[in-house]
């Protein structure tokens, strides 16, 4: 780890102009609780550090009211997790973000840090892919909106352009009746990595979902929108049968890897399960069934 | 290549050192300020013995660069008795016994001091969860974690 070049910028344009002089060696420093863990492997050797946590946006949380809001990619868990409104607008986008580390991992760890190391377990994407967060892309040509989902593309693997930064996520206003929940599945109850994580965003009228988006982690390459899952809960009441189709089209795009955690038929199986669970949290939160 | 200059707030006092961009803030505060109360036990943010707080934030040490303290405010373990006179926590260590070999110890006193600067009085279980991400091969934790509900306690008792 030597000759790095350390900034920290206050504008977004310093800062994409800082990764683009870096010529491909640069890497964004937000909490650092990926990127200092690579390094120290050596898996990560960046010629040039710009700390983005000084960048106003990138570290603000900004109430737009009817349950939308805009959150800084660098903002860390814990004052993700202080924030009243959005815990009450967003519970799962919270407990899925809060669920990363411990608290002194909380203490630093952010959304666009989880979201751009781009691990296939990353706890906080299937929530926000469920949200149906939209993320603000910085680069060298200006800003581009993209949704979440988009982002990963392969493990350890993003689509971001040279010179590009995640700025922000923005959640979107939603009706009343509308909640989510992520629940993720771990050998231990803490400190562990996902063997499944299932995030449900939905909306109840008069006992019937009238809107729901599925994000599936840790069962593929990279975290999953589940557009058939969503499709299967609208327009039921989340009855036993509608609960069952949503959960085999949760199976149906598994493809996991198999490993001490977990092999590929287990967390075939516990995809399913989750998403049938997850869906009566939020449905719960929502204002019941 | 040329060191960063960084001025900060290390326990109260104002301190400034010169590091390389790649030092950690555990690396600096052992290595070159002498403040060897913070432990390296795995470096990857996995035991919780390098706990400071920055900002009133708890954070691994092993996991922050030294740069980013420029402006700062930084806690460490040396700060929290005040001369001969320990905090109540580090006093009820010692009664219960809740430490063994150590080195777990001062990541443990920091981690306890910033839950129950957040939560007087916290379950069994909030303890047990906010401590999670330390680690202790000696106690079993059950002695520390009855100190740290112990301390709560008093603290509420004092406060009353
Ligand atoms: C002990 C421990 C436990 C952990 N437990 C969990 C867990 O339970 N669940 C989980 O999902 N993760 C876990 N992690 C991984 C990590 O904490 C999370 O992925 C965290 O959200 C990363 O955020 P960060 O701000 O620290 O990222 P950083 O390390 O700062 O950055 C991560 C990567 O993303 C890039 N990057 C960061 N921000 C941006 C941006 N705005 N735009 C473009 N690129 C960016 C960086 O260059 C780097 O490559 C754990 C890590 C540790 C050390
Ligand atoms: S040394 Fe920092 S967490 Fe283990
Ligand atoms: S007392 Fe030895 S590791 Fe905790």
């Amino acid at each position: 780890m030597n000759d790095i070049r350390y900034s920290a910028p206050h504008t977004i344009d310093e800062a994409v102009g800082a990764l683009l002089a870096a010529k491909g060696t640069g890497r964004i420093l937000a909490g650092g609780t990926d990127l200092l863990v690579q390094m120290k492997a050596g898996m990560a050797l960046p010629g040039a550090i710009i700390d983005v946590k000084n960048i106003v946006e990138m570290s603000a949380i900004e109430d737009k009211g009817g349950g939308a809001f805009r959150v800084g990619a660098a903002v860390s868990g814990a004052r993700i997790g202080e924030h009243a409104a959005l815990k009450k607008a967003w519970p799962g986008v919270v407990e899925a973000i809060n669920l990363i580390g411990s608290k002194q991992i909380q203490g630093r760890a952010s959304p666009g840090g989880n979201l751009c190391n781009a691990s296939p377990a990353a706890d906080s994407v299937p929530a926000l892919i469920a949200a149906g967060a939209i993320v603000a892309v910085h680069g060298p040509n200006g800003r581009r909106e993209v949704a979440v989902e988009k982002i990963q593309i392969g493990p350890g693997k993003t689509s971001l352009q040279p010179g590009e930064i995640v700025v922000s996520f923005s959640l979107p206003a939603r009706p009343a009746g509308s909640s989510d929940a992520y629940l993720r599945l771990i050998p231990r109850t803490e400190m562990d990595i996902a063997v499944v994580g299932c995030g449900v965003s939905l909306t109840m009228k008069d006992g019937v979902c009238t809107a729901a988006r599925v994000g599936l982690g840790a069962v593929a390459p990279t975290v999953m929108l589940v557009e058939a899952a969503g499709a299967a809960l609208v327009g039921s009441k989340l009855d036993a049968e509608a609960l069952e189709k949503a959960a085999a089209a949760c199976r149906a795009v598994c493809k996991p890897i198999n490993d001490k955690r977990g092999t590929i038929v287990y967390r075939t199986k516990i995809a399913g399960v989750l998403l049938k669970r997850v869906a009566a949290i939020a449905a719960e939160r929502a204002g019941g069934r | 290549m040329a060191k960063t200059h960084v001025t900060t707030t290390i326990n109260g006092e104002p301190t400034e050192f010169l590091c390389d961009a790649s030092q950690t803030m555990l690396d600096v505060l052992r290595d070159q300020l002498g403040l060897t109360g913070s432990k390296e036990g795995c470096g990857s943010g996995d035991c919780g013995a390098c706990s400071i707080m920055l900002d009133d934030r708890l954070i691994c040490s092993c996991l922050m660069l030294a740069v980013e303290a420029e402006g700062k405010k930084v806690e460490t373990i040396e700060g929290m008795a005040h001369g001969e006179q320990l905090h109540p926590l580090q006093k009820k260590f010692v009664e219960f016994a809740a430490l063994q070999c150590g080195i777990c110890t001062p990541g443990f006193l920091v981690a306890s001091k910033a839950l129950l600067a957040k939560n007087p009085n916290p379950t069994e279980t909030e303890v047990r969860f906010w401590l999670a991400g330390n680690l202790c091969r000696c106690t079993g934790y059950d002695k520390i974690v009855r100190a740290v509900m112990e301390v709560a306690a008093e603290m509420r008792e004092t406060a009353r």
